[in-house]
């Protein structure tokens, strides 16, 4: 005990420590390290019981559930097709109509508006995010479908109706094209906060050195920004992607859940998510319930792999900003 | 390279290239302003349609019987406060004592995989998650409150720990060195120094959560769906909640639900928006002052 201090042993100096520090220490270490743990525990409990609850049906139709067509309740025979179809169709054009608009925004947002404008369309841009899907679901059906039928559809069906995409316009009810738009509302935000804090990374020196050689905005956005982004930028519109095939409720409410392949955008037609919404009181036997809830494991392994690729794109563009600090 | 060096000789074209840039410029404004007429159009709608369906019954009453006018969905508002302070109930420990961990205890790869983990979940569709409730625990025992309580639980953990995580990171390290350089000890510098610090932006990081739960439907329609039409306190039953009513009201064929249907979105719309656009104010100030202290 009459040792200096620096030729203790650490252990000696920490069993002098107060016991109820030493106690909630270890006690605060392992709390949170359980909450931790627990949630990341979740994710792959999520996994498990959701392959374990399709498991009948994986075993009934193997993975050529996931390109059989039928979805015949009577006579339990199931398949994906229709759905994953639709959900491909109704995300990559949301995707395809959103992203250009969220990066029209987010650059008008970090380059052109000025500070005072930028907060209020800032702020104005992610309140259209915080809107709940089943509000603008019930927009979709009472406001924008009704508008959709009268006036737009068949506006483009007599403009460009020789593309088989644009076919006659359904008299009423769901249809693709709705539900294509609704989907754009909701991904525009969450593309456009993104990319905006993407843009809002690229060092002023950079900028200042463009518009020094006399490069207008747009080619200092062309020559600096894009390329100083890129990555990051298809990440946001990967992230509005993933929300766009995981999303339910808005279109199960305006796409008309019908089950067969649209010909065209004003057809009915049905995706991955919004057919298990739909499903909720429907399901009577076991095998249909399986089905359910297998559809509910390819969307489940969809939005793993968006995720991950953009979790993992953002992580390197970081990385190679910060240079890997 | 080569258009660029094309561009740099300032030569008859640069006219041409100004007009390209403002024609540029107003497909940005252009953009914006559309983005924001959409959000007008919506809550515009939403006001025009729930105002004139608003009436104290609404709050009060439970439906009537198919058919007759009148009635309200007081039910809903009350199973919508049930479910989601419970929610917030198990998401906010868990919430903040996973950040703790991740900034406070964890070394760097763990932490950064328990976050990318976080972001993984917040990133799931939300039907996934009432799907895997359904078969982890519906299944067998049928819907109750809780098990909807703990689907919106799993929607708001994410989101109050990556926020909380967050606000911990701005705490300047010269507090930590400072206490723990007095010879206090680790835990109570946590929860007597750092924490301390972050209320107002865990506040906020969860008060957004919850403005979150409040409108989600999807993880609610495989767990307390299948309700009754009286006023449950209940959460050992399935409850009913605002979402759900009005996703069931919006495709009834009775255009009086439809109203009531308009009348619920006004008030959750109404929530939802002021409570996020102050907690995001909120959070801005915080931030702003952590950054500065």
């Amino acid at each position: 005990m009459d040792a200096p201090v620096s030729e203790l042993p650490p252990h000696a100096l920490a069993s002098r420590r107060r016991l109820s520090d030493r106690v909630g220490d270890t006690g605060l270490h392992l709390l949170t390290a359980a909450a931790a743990f627990g949630s990341v525990a979740v994710v792959g409990l999520i996994g498990y019981r959701v392959v374990y609850g399709a498991w009948p049906a994986i075993q009934k139709f193997g993975i050529a559930f996931v390109w059989h067509q039928t979805w015949d309740p009577v006579k339990s025979n199931f398949g994906a097709l229709d759905f994953l179809f639709g959900t491909a169709v109704t995300s990559f054009a949301a995707v395809l109509i959103a992203g250009p608009l969220a990066i029209a925004i987010a650059l008008f947002l970090t380059e052109l508006a000025p500070p005072a404008v930028r907060g209020v369309i800032g702020s104005l841009v992610e309140m259209l995010a915080a809107v709940p899907s089943v509000v603008l679901g019930l927009w979709g059906i009472f406001v924008l479908s009704p508008f959709l039928h009268q006036h737009v559809e068949p506006f483009l069906h007599r403009a460009i109706g020789f593309i088989p995409l644009f076919g006659e316009p359904s008299p009423g009810g769901g249809d693709m094209f709705t539900a294509i738009l609704i989907l754009t509302i909701m991904i525009v935000p969450i593309t456009a906060s993104v990319s905006r804090e993407l843009f809002k990374s690229v060092p002023a020196e950079l900028k200042e050195g463009a518009y020094g050689l006399g490069l207008t905005r747009w080619e200092m956005v062309r020559g600096v920004v894009f390329p100083y982004t890129r990555g990051g930028v298809v990440a946001a519109v990967l992230l509005g992607m993933g929300r766009a095939v995981g999303e339910a409720i808005a279109v199960t409410q305006v796409i008309g859940g019908l089950t067969s392949i649209p010909t065209s955008l004003f057809q009915s037609g049905d995706t991955l998510a919004s057919r298990i919404a739909a499903q909720y009181q429907a399901a009577a036997t076991n095998i249909h319930i399986a089905s359910i809830v297998y559809l509910a494991v390819v969307l489940l392994a969809f939005a793993l792999v968006t995720n991950l690729a953009a979790q993992v794109i953002v992580h390197r563009f970081e990385f190679q900003r910060t240079g890997g600090s | 390279m080569a258009a660029q060096q094309g561009l740099l000789s300032a030569s008859g074209r640069v006219r041409r290239r100004k007009r390209v840039n403002r024609a540029v410029e107003s497909i940005w404004l252009l953009a914006s302003a559309a983005a924001v007429a959409v959000l007008g159009i919506v809550t515009g709608s939403v006001l025009v349609r729930g105002i004139p369906a608003l009436n104290l019954d609404l709050f009060t009453k439970t439906p009537v019987t198919f058919g007759e006018t009148g009635g309200g969905i007081a039910h809903a508002f009350v199973g919508s406060l049930i479910l989601v302070g419970l929610a917030g109930a198990m998401a906010l420990p868990v919430g903040v004592l996973s950040a703790i961990y991740v900034s406070e205890f964890a070394d760097q790869r763990v932490a950064r995989g328990i976050k990318l983990t976080l972001d993984v979940l917040n990133g799931l569709p939300s039907i996934v998650i009432g799907v895997f409730l359904f078969t982890l625990l519906v299944v067998g025992r049928g819907q109750n409150g809780f098990i909807g309580a703990i689907a919106l639980a799993i929607i708001m953990l994410p989101l109050i720990s990556r926020s909380t995580q967050e606000v911990l990171a701005l705490v300047p390290n010269h507090l930590r060195e400072g206490s723990l350089a007095l010879g206090v000890s680790k835990w109570r510098t946590i929860l007597g120094v750092i924490l301390p610090t972050t209320f107002s932006g865990i506040l906020t990081g969860t008060t957004l959560a919850i403005a979150r739960a409040a409108g989600e439907t999807a993880p609610l329609l495989f767990t307390s769906s299948l309700f009754g039409d009286w006023i449950s306190g209940d959460p050992g039953q399935a409850m009913a909640s605002i979402p759900v009513i009005i996703f069931e009201y919006s495709e009834a064929p009775d255009p009086h639900l439809n109203d009531q249907a308009w009348a619920a979105a006004f008030v959750l719309i109404t929530f939802v928006l002021v409570t996020s656009l102050l907690s995001r104010a909120a959070l801005a100030r915080s931030r702003s002052k952590l950054e500065q202290g």
